[in-house]
């Protein structure tokens, strides 16, 4: 195994992300632990302030600090502790082992310098190329992801392109120093449907050519069906089920997963009447939580759930749900 | 579904055309426009909700600012209930005000952070009616009850309520003066999974029980096909194709139609490996320079010669189904040929 020990090329285990504001602590990440495997897409769902982003921007520490503080955890990558190293050996694994792609293209891009140059700039920092070789290789990144007239192009500032097209110039230098990892959050999120269509092709089509392990975060269920291998869905700045994604739509286990998975409107096949609501609104982080999280909201809740934060149980298939409840059984779990 | 055989037209756009004047130059002379909305027409029945979808920059949000008169059209006619709006004079339109109302996209920038609800939700009561101050308040209490909003919340501030409560002050703010038609732009776009599905709840509740007739306009063509009775699909200004909601989701026409349709991308993973997806090249053109003929042949799969260089009448093709395609000419040949006349000429 090339990294020694483990299996994985990112090993994350207790994360804890504190925001420390004038009101009091937000409590962002709680206690999350998730592996990722060579060649793998992970998708993280959750909805705005389930802690999906601030997870692994605390990962590549992006965060600004403060008001950001990692209270714990451990991030393993390449054989080394992601929330030890120092800031200089992070500065040289983000951009260059780790790849990031935003949700907004226009202000993830500098619109005072062309494309070109903010291509070549990861290779030319990260990958000590000279001029020559970083445009011949910017040139090949920008055919990669389908930009025609590549080279022309590459003098464009991020203003003449369309958001989609702004999108795959992300990419490209995301993916400019052979990332082993690519982080994308929400990447597809600001884009229309049938340009959010082209680049999930694109993401599937390079996947296949470069084989690097993805994270991609998202709030839409369908994109996630589409593409992943396996599904996070977060909460509540927990981590509440994880499983290979078919076992994951087939059979959710836990009831947050469950009411979303009914809660949205299909585009085929029968059209339910009412919709599915789930009632109340997400919780407020403002403690570490002593209680299930989605207790509020849940119609399984019992007793146990307002004493303890449910761990998470492992439901075989390589299956992990955070709820007392078992629905295998439709009784409580017996732990 | 809803049944419009014999439903009475409550809003009957026609050949609705709101183009912005492009300014360039020292002396700021106009050099061209965006054609926002070029040449809409469609019917909205009285109790029905039509959903009007589309990409970003189609029109669909100018279309529906324009229906209400909160910008003044550059051409076409507009009738709500009979009346004219589109160019009516401004003590007319402020009378016709109360039956028309529109809920916004963003709840956060639609209400006024330094008002609180009870002054929001009874704004349009003081603007358009002459009650005492206690007959405004029971009145707010009312709304609030009826979407679902907490009395003890009336003196409160829009910045002490979540996403969908806020949306839920819009919606109260709108049913205020018992309105007939509501514009709905993109309500639930900015709110979460979880939440949206409320607030659409709501939505068809209170059609239900006011009898309420929407205009939806939305990109999300799922919930479209939850909430509305028929749609319309724009593109490029235009209106692609109009059906009932059936109709349009079992069997769509107007390859735009297909391609969007095919582009949604479906919660389960079983059906990703059986889509057959049209994946569209390119990029939507400009709006400010449309491409000559069908404004979708630019990236149209199914693309024919006479579509380069007419543009495709918007006609019923079959009963309560328009279309703006070649490809349901009456007859396309004959139309080629007409077409080919004059460059030959």
């Amino acid at each position: 195994m090339p990294d020694g020990a483990t299996p994985f090329v990112l090993d994350v285990k207790d994360l804890k992300t504190v925001f420390r504001t004038r009101g009091g602590e937000v409590h962002a990440v709680n206690d999350v632990s998730f592996t990722l495997k060579p060649g793998e897409l992970l998708g993280v769902v959750g909805e705005s302030g389930s802690g999906k982003s601030v997870t692994m921007m605390s990962l590549i520490r992006l965060l600004p600090m403060p008001p950001a503080e990692i209270r714990g955890g451990r991030v393993m990558f390449e054989g080394q502790d992601l929330a030890k190293v120092p800031e200089e050996t992070m500065r040289a694994i983000r951009g260059a082992r780790i790849g990031m792609v935003f949700q907004d293209p226009m202000t993830s891009l500098n619109p005072v310098f062309t494309v070109g140059y903010q291509l070549m700039e990861p290779l030319r920092k990260h990958m000590g190329m000279d001029k020559a070789a970083a445009t011949t290789r910017a040139v090949e990144l920008l055919e990669l992801v389908g930009i025609p007239d590549a080279r022309r192009r590459l003098g464009d500032y991020p203003h003449q392109f369309s958001g989609g097209m702004r999108q795959r110039v992300m990419i490209a230098i995301a993916l400019a120093c052979d990332p082993k990892v690519l982080i994308a959050d929400e990447p597809t999120t600001a884009l229309d449907v049938t340009i959010q269509a082209q680049i999930l092709e694109l993401i599937k089509d390079l996947r296949q050519k470069l084989g690097m392990a993805i994270v991609w975060i998202t709030h839409d269920l369908g994109v996630i069906a589409g593409i992943a291998d396996r599904v996070m869905v977060m909460y509540g700045g927990q981590v509440v089920e994880q499983a290979p994604v078919r076992e994951l739509f087939a059979n959710p286990q836990h009831p947050y997963t469950r009411m979303l998975l009914e809660t949205v409107p299909h585009i085929k096949g029968a059209r339910a009447e009412k919709l599915r609501v789930i009632q109340g609104q997400p919780p407020i982080l403002a403690k570490a939580p002593e209680s299930c999280p989605f207790m509020a909201r849940c119609p399984q809740a019992f007793e146990r759930c307002a004493r303890q934060n449910p761990a998470r149980y492992d439901v075989g298939n390589g299956h992990d749900a955070a709820c007392f409840w078992d629905f295998k059984t439709g009784a409580p779990r017996d732990v | 579904m809803f049944d419009t055989s014999n439903a009475k037209k409550l809003v009957e756009v026609r050949d609705l055309k709101m183009h912005f004047p492009i300014r360039s130059g020292l002396l700021r002379r106009v050099t061209g426009a965006v054609k926002a909305v070029d040449g809409v027409s469609f019917d909205i029945f009285e109790g029905e909700t039509l959903g009007l979808v589309g990409e970003s920059g189609c029109g669909k949000s100018t279309c529906g600012r324009a229906v209400l008169r909160l910008y003044e059209p550059t051409g076409g006619s507009i009738k709500l209930d009979g009346e004219e709006i589109a160019h009516a004079p401004f003590d007319k339109l402020r009378r016709l005000r109360p039956k028309m109302q529109m809920v916004f996209q963003d709840p956060q920038a639609s209400l006024n952070p330094r008002m609180t609800v009870a002054g929001i939700i009874g704004e349009p009561l003081s603007e358009h009616s002459d009650m005492t101050a206690q007959a405004r308040l029971d009145r707010i209490y009312e709304l609030m009850d009826a979407v679902g909003l907490n009395r003890d919340f009336a003196n409160r501030y829009p910045h002490e309520f979540s996403g969908g409560q806020r949306q839920r002050i819009g919606i109260a703010r709108a049913l205020a003066l018992n309105p007939k038609f509501i514009v709905c732009d993109e309500p639930i776009a900015a709110l979460d999974v979880s939440i949206q599905a409320q607030v659409v709840n709501l939505l068809e509740d209170l059609q239900g029980k006011l009898g309420l007739t929407y205009l939806f306009i939305s990109h999300d063509l799922s919930m479209v096909r939850h909430i509305a009775d028929r749609v319309a699909v724009m593109y490029l200004g235009k209106v692609a194709e109009l059906a009932p909601r059936d109709g349009l989701y079992d069997e769509p026409l107007h390859p735009y139609t297909q391609a969007l349709l095919s582009a949604v991308p479906e919660p389960d993973p079983t059906l990703h490996d059986e889509a057959n997806r049209i994946i569209l090249q390119g990029d939507v053109p400009s709006p400010a320079n449309p491409p000559e003929g069908c404004n979708f042949c630019t990236r149209c799969p199914k693309v024919m010669d006479i579509c380069r260089r007419i543009d495709p009448e918007f006609r019923e093709v079959k009963p309560g189904r328009f279309v703006a395609c070649h490809l349901y000419a009456e007859d396309t040949n004959q139309t080629a040929a007409n077409a080919a006349e004059p460059i030959g000429a």
